[in-house]
């Protein structure tokens, strides 16, 4: 069999596509199965969480950020584009004088950053912040 | 990563009974995400420290997850109440198994 240009370029576009789309496909289910998982399928709601984090982030290797929701029980951070996009997750205990917390993160690129706080009522509110980063801070 | 590393925690050294005092953690960690390829090209294996907690008199008043995405020098502020004159106990786990402890005593006057 021989190759004519043509059979070389279609070749050449769907290896591409192929060797992409999985990667990015497996991003971003397992953004929604971190979050699935931490709320067990519950619906989520809206308020009484705050996410602070800065609108542009000159280097993603240290990103400053804080979560603040009075009454919850534990809150967790996911940053979607990230290699791995779970960040980290806050549990309070009996001690903790507010439920808040700062700390600084990694973020591979430009993306929005969702916190999910689980409630002591049992009910899961999320917020998100867009965050545009300059460099990236997940190596590669 | 066993060497090197240094918990530094800034905690108030009096408080009147029931305030709510901010703490702050920093631990000198490199926190290696598996990410990173070295100059052949091979992965450099994942190290990071995996859980931090703080307690109060032995009752927890902060329990933290970390992942991958959390910075080199991995640092929190949070807030604890103290109810009484006590010890704050911070731990640290790391990867490999190994655990950093340090406390801070704390007087209510």
């Amino acid at each position: 069999m021989q190759f004519t240009r043509r059979d070389a370029l279609i070749m050449g576009l769907g290896a591409a596509a192929a060797s992409v789309l999985p990667i990015q496909a497996f991003a971003a289910a397992s953004a929604e199965e971190e979050l699935a998982q931490f709320t067990g399928g519950a619906a989520v709601g809206e308020g009484g969480l705050t996410l602070t984090a800065p609108e542009i982030a000159e280097n993603g290797n240290t990103v400053p950020i804080s979560v603040d929701a009075p009454g919850a029980v534990s809150i967790m951070v996911i940053a979607s584009k990230n290699p791995s996009p779970k960040v980290a997750t806050f549990n309070f205990g009996p001690m903790a004088g507010s439920q808040s917390a700062s700390t600084r993160i990694r973020l591979a690129g430009t993306q929005d950053l969702v916190a999910v706080a689980k409630m002591s009522d049992g009910s899961f509110v999320q917020a998100s912040q867009a965050v545009k980063v300059t460099i990236g801070g997940c190596g590669g | 990563m066993a060497s090197g590393v240094k918990p530094r925690v800034k905690v108030p050294k009096t408080a009147a009974a029931g305030d709510v005092v901010t703490i702050k953690t920093l631990i000198s960690h490199k926190m290696e995400s598996g990410q990173r390829k070295n100059k052949d090209g091979s992965p450099i294996p994942r190290s990071i420290i995996n859980r931090f907690t703080c307690d109060f008199n032995g009752e927890n008043v902060i329990d933290v997850t970390l992942e991958p995405s959390i910075s080199t020098n991995p640092y929190f502020q949070f807030e604890a109440k103290v109810p009484a004159s006590g010890d704050f106990t911070f731990t640290w786990y790391d990867d490999d198994g190994e655990v950093y402890k340090t406390s801070k005593s704390i007087a209510v006057a």
